[in-house]
């Protein structure tokens, strides 16, 4: 039981950090129906940048808690540019073109943000200097570590966060409405290139911060990390429900979950055929199996012909 | 007289076709004793991605499915050519039987992941695909356990290459004074292959398949009240599509005498892609420059090496990294500047601008 | 055709020729041997293919310097082959650690007419070059590659200067045995050539002694989190966890241990044995153990006074298989005099029947190209660095263990996991 305990919390963990990730996709496609292929890439960015200064700062003395906090603003603010000239330059121009055009123009950003990643950080795996001293927690007989325990309530409140911002504040009412239609939004006042720039801007914020959940988890920062954690975000997505917000967190979540049980017991449930190395189709499977059976996801409204 | 005038004659354009074929002809030759023969497999292996590229632009040209997991297929017809004709099943079919079994191999694994996605459009569909491209990739890779089917990471070596009795295109022979080695007998080859995709391609694209193809592509509601059968056109597309991959896969197979995993990412899947979108998707000439310029010129970046460490003292950016941010940047300027490709279809493909998704 | 297609033919054929131009102005790295400067002067190419880029290139790049270092010292010493004064030239290639990389790579090394061949690091690289490299005649000499598979294709031009997995792997469970006392074991492989062979070998012999196999999962040479494989290994509570891969991996794999609290102790094989793994693991890599193939470096007879010349030359560390790069093209160069041709059709059988002090201690081959009487030697982390703990010679085990795989005879006997490797 306790090992199972121990699946299901590093499922949870593992779990969040998609979650966070997904929160961007999610909300990129809510209102522009475009899979933000860079995503996973505009995290890995905010990853690598908050490492180096980590890296930078660590040598110097300041506290840690400093250093987090400069690090994941730092992080925050190259990653919210970065967004928001991603959707001025290569995706405005294309709202009205065909669904096939900002697609590739994605791969291509995708792409272009992977090697100047490797230019500029190189392509050797790059360590983390050591900032926490995580103390471990025992549940159940399983080993709970506190930045687990920080990881997944940063997730939780990020979630609760935005919920409430979308549904309270003025910004967040103009982007349910730019979501549901553009057009009467604009005609009621709203400025939906605004909303959709500010929707960059947050999501690629938010994935910042999955950033250095990242590197301060796994301690390596990597200019591919982005590209499987992008893939697998979107999944849990479009799991959850594309387009709403509570939908990412809770595909999220349930993907983690999944992939961490399922590497964990795959080998004795098929008496070694299939093993732990399947994990990385475990998420492509449940893809599949959930735009065939239920393309709205968990939380979704069926909305059209969208899928 | 005017170049249009001359260019448009008749016979001047008989005469460009038999210069061209001349030209493919010798090109082996003349690229050895120009650039050296690693340049001779270079344009061996641009002739089989033309051959890929046909078969993806009949899925994402043609059809308008965008296949991110294309080179699945690729990789199925390797696999099935190197299984069949190599000491892992200690099995060595002759490669008249192969070629074909691998392309019919190809186009069941083309219906099997195309049927899945016939009720999903655009990004779903490129998603799903990209999907199956990575779950073959790694069922090929992990298929060495309990029982070793394709000897995973480490991959199938000593594949037999292309014989007729005693006749192997791997060995060195002479004929008419020219040597002709390993590399010059499968160039042509490759080019006669080249050429039958380019034909059945061309013949496709002006049947009734491809018209039904164009239709589900720029309105697939319409097309469905014409009396069109979508789902049959769709597999019809995705299996083509698929068996053009597995011939060429099987030639890889040969040629390379060996196969991994390795050969088969996303990242060829995405290139592949490339190769038809910045060629001129839809296009057959267009897709085939796509392809050859694109195999030539990351070949050509690699020179680019060399020459900074002459003129900068260290080579600041890797050839492989210019590379692939140029095929990044290629990517974004096409789609903002020519989304139609280089040599874009006659029938325009950017055509009038799709209805708001949120029921505008 | 229409007319406006002609016109975008001739644009195209006007665009590929300017490529092909574009190719032709920047002069190919070396398909055509140098000019000689002297008419007594003969060049000598030699290659080198490691991955330069990618999470191996520390390793990679280490390799291609002791090459390097090797033609330095042999061009500084004005050799002499057949009566005539040569010059040997550095020919490096990067194979990006993969394995079709690899063939394009040596294909490249094959056009180029190097003499000889070091390389490739990768045992997934190795193999499938190897053929290439047979076809042309060309001989290759592998600074790092273990699995044994690579001298087992029957061709007559591999070689290689470490011992292999058919003698790390039992080395490695022996010393489990016997030193570490491990009732039981749970192993991972990184899904590789190199760490699935490794680890295949080392289970083997570990089941032939007697410890009792608990586990045994697969992850990727691309994995970073290994949470799930280790918690399920946790609660089999094995004595050792035993991984077969390379460090970029086995790094956070400890880390991750030590987060699950896995009380067990940590080994794994040349892959892991480098600086860059105590690095990028920080203080979880303290009590990491691992093999590698040869002896502690300031052991080797020509060990100390190799590594000060590195350093002074590269300005950093040896990383792992410098050392052995270098004897490799030493070893070349030996043939090439006692065969009196820089033509590898007349040295390679020089090649097989070598006898030479070098760097790294006594080379010698067997008729499969396999290094006669490698010694391996066991690494432990003490206060952050590698500190060696026991040296193993082959000879001396080949008697104590039926199982053990002698280094000549390859087919082990009984593990189906082996023979259907082929």
């Amino acid at each position: 039981m306790d090992i199972f305990a121990q699946q299901l919390i590093n499922g949870l963990v593992l779990g969040s950090i998609y979650a966070l990730v997904a929160l961007g996709y999610t909300m990129v496609y809510g209102i522009l129906g475009l899979i933000n292929f860079a995503h996973g890439d505009i995290t890995m960015v905010g990853a690598l940048v908050a490492l180096t200064i980590v890296q930078a700062l660590s040598a110097a003395g300041i506290p840690a808690p400093v250093i987090l906090v400069l690090a994941g603003g730092g992080a925050m603010i190259v990653c919210a540019t970065l967004g928001l000239s991603i959707e001025r330059v290569a995706y405005r121009p294309l709202r009205r073109a065909p669904r096939l055009a900002p697609l590739i123009t994605a791969i291509g950003v995708s792409i272009l943000l992977q090697y100047s990643a490797a230019l500029i950080w190189g392509k050797q795996y790059i360590a983390m200097p050591k900032l926490l001293e995580p103390a471990a927690i025992n549940i159940a007989g399983a080993q709970l570590t506190t930045l687990q325990l920080a990881i997944f309530l940063l997730a939780c409140t990020i979630m609760a966060g935005l919920l409430w911002f979308i549904k309270a504040r003025r910004m967040g009412r103009a982007m349910r409405a730019t979501e549901q239609n553009p057009d009467v939004a604009g005609l009621m006042g709203v400025n939906t290139n605004t909303v959709i720039a500010f929707t960059f801007i947050l999501g690629s914020a938010i994935g910042a911060i999955a950033g250095l959940m990242i590197v301060l988890y796994y301690g390596i920062g990597h200019y591919f990390m982005g590209f499987m954690l992008g893939l697998k975000a979107f999944t849990a997505a479009v799991l959850g429900g594309i387009g709403n917000v509570g939908g990412a967190v809770l595909g999220g979540l349930l993907l983690g979950v999944i992939e961490s049980l399922a590497s964990g017991y795959i080998g004795d449930l098929t008496g070694g055929v299939f093993g732990s190395n399947y994990r990385d189709i475990f998420a492509f499977l449940v893809l599949v199996v959930v735009l065939v059976l239920r393309p709205s996801g968990l939380l979704g409204q069926h909305s059209g012909d969208r899928a | 007289m005017s170049i249009n005038a001359l260019l448009t004659g008749q016979r001047v354009r008989w005469a460009a076709w038999v210069a061209i074929a001349l030209l493919l002809l010798a090109l082996p030759f003349i690229t050895e004793a120009v650039l050296g023969r690693s340049w001779v497999r270079i344009i061996a292996v641009a002739l089989l991605f033309v051959m890929l590229a046909l078969g993806l632009n009949i899925v994402v040209g043609f059809a308008g499915l965008l296949d991110l997991g294309y080179i699945a297929f690729f990789a199925v017809g390797a696999y099935s050519y190197a299984l069949l004709a190599s000491p892992q099943f200690a099995v060595h079919w002759p490669f008249l039987v192969l070629l074909p079994l691998g392309a019919a191999i190809a186009a069941v694994f083309g219906i099997l992941l195309g049927a899945p996605t016939l009720r999903l459009r655009g990004d779903y569909l490129a998603i799903v695909t990209l999907g199956f491209g990575e779950i073959i990739r790694v069922f090929l890779n992990n298929l060495n356990r309990p029982v070793n089917i394709t000897n995973g990471p480490q991959g199938i070596t000593l594949i037999d290459p292309l014989q007729i009795g005693g006749f192997s295109l791997a060995q060195t022979h002479t004929f008419a004074g020219l040597t002709f080695s390993s590399v010059h007998n499968y160039y042509f080859v490759f080019l006669i292959c080249a050429a039958l995709s380019i034909a059945l391609s061309l013949r496709l694209e002006n049947s009734r398949i491809g018209r039904a193809w164009v239709a589900i592509r720029d309105d697939e509601l319409a097309a469905s009240a014409m009396g069109i059968n979508t789902r049959n056109i769709k597999l019809l597309a995705f299996a083509m599509g698929a068996t053009f991959g597995g011939v060429a896969g099987g030639l890889f197979a040969s040629f390379q005498g060996f196969v991994s995993p390795e050969s088969f990412q996303l990242i060829d899947s995405i290139m592949v892609l490339c190769m038809v979108v910045l060629g001129g998707m839809g296009n057959v000439a267009g897709v085939v420059l796509g392809a050859v310029l694109l195999t030539a010129l990351p070949e050509a970046l690699r020179y680019v090496g060399p020459l900074q460490q002459r003129w900068l003292g260290h080579v600041m950016v890797d050839p492989a990294d210019l590379r692939m941010l140029l095929f990044g940047l290629a990517l974004v300027l096409m789609m903002l500047l020519r989304p139609e490709g280089i040599w874009p279809a006659r029938r325009r493909i950017v055509s009038a601008p799709t209805e708001n998704p949120h029921g505008g | 055709m229409q007319m406006h297609t002609m016109r975008h033919a001739v644009t195209a054929l006007i665009v590929t020729a300017l490529l092909a131009a574009c190719g032709k102005e920047a002069p190919p790295p070396a398909p055509k041997a140098e000019a000689p400067k002297a008419p007594e002067v003969i060049t000598v190419k030699i290659g080198s293919a490691s991955p330069l880029t990618g999470p191996q290139a520390h390793i990679g790049i280490d390799i291609r310097n002791g090459v390097q270092l090797a033609i330095d010292d042999a061009n500084a010493a004005n050799v002499e082959i057949g009566g005539k004064k040569v010059k040997f030239e550095l020919v490096s290639e990067d194979d990006e650690a993969n394995p079709t990389k690899a063939t394009t790579v040596a294909q490249k090394l094959a056009d180029a007419k190097v003499a000889a061949v070091i390389g490739h690091f990768n045992s997934g690289a190795s193999i499938p070059a190897s053929k290439i490299y047979s076809d042309a005649g060309i001989p290759q000499i592998s600074p790092s590659s273990t699995n044994p598979k690579y001298t087992e294709q029957g061709f007559k031009t591999t070689f290689r200067v470490v011992a292999h997995d058919g003698q790390q792997g039992p080395t490695l469970a022996r010393f489990a045995a016997k030193t570490l006392q491990a009732k039981s074991v749970a192993i991972i492989d990184d899904s590789t050539a190199y760490g699935q062979g490794l680890a295949d070998n080392f289970e083997a012999t570990a089941k032939s002694l007697g410890i009792k196999v608990l586990a045994r999962e697969h992850t990727t040479d691309k994995d970073t989190d290994f949470k799930a494989i280790l918690t399920k290994i946790k609660g089999k509570k094995p004595d050792l966890i035993m991984f077969g891969g390379i460090d970029p991996q086995a790094a956070p794999m400890i880390k991750q241990m030590k987060d699950l609290g896995i009380k067990a102790k940590f080994i794994g094989g040349d892959g892991m044995q480098t600086p860059n793994f105590i690095k990028l693991a920080g203080d979880a890599a303290d009590g990491a153990m691992a093999s590698i193939p040869g002896l502690p470096k300031d052991q080797m007879p020509g060990g100390k006074t190799f590594l000060e010349k590195y350093k002074a030359k590269f300005n950093q560390d040896v990383e792992l298989f410098a050392p052995m790069g270098y004897d490799a093209v030493m070893v070349f160069i030996d043939a090439m005099k006692r065969a009196g041709s820089a033509d590898p059709a007349k040295f390679l059988p020089e090649v097989g029947k070598t006898s030479y002090a070098g760097v790294i201690g006594p080379i010698a081959f067997d008729e499969k190209g396999d290094l006669k009487n490698g010694p391996i030697t066991i690494y432990v982390v003490k206060g952050g660095v590698w500190e060696p703990l026991e040296t193993v010679k082959p000879e001396a085990d080949a008697g104590a263990t039926p199982a053990a795989a002698a280094p000549a005879a390859a087919p082990a006997p009984a593990p189906a996991p082996e023979a259907a490797k082929k």
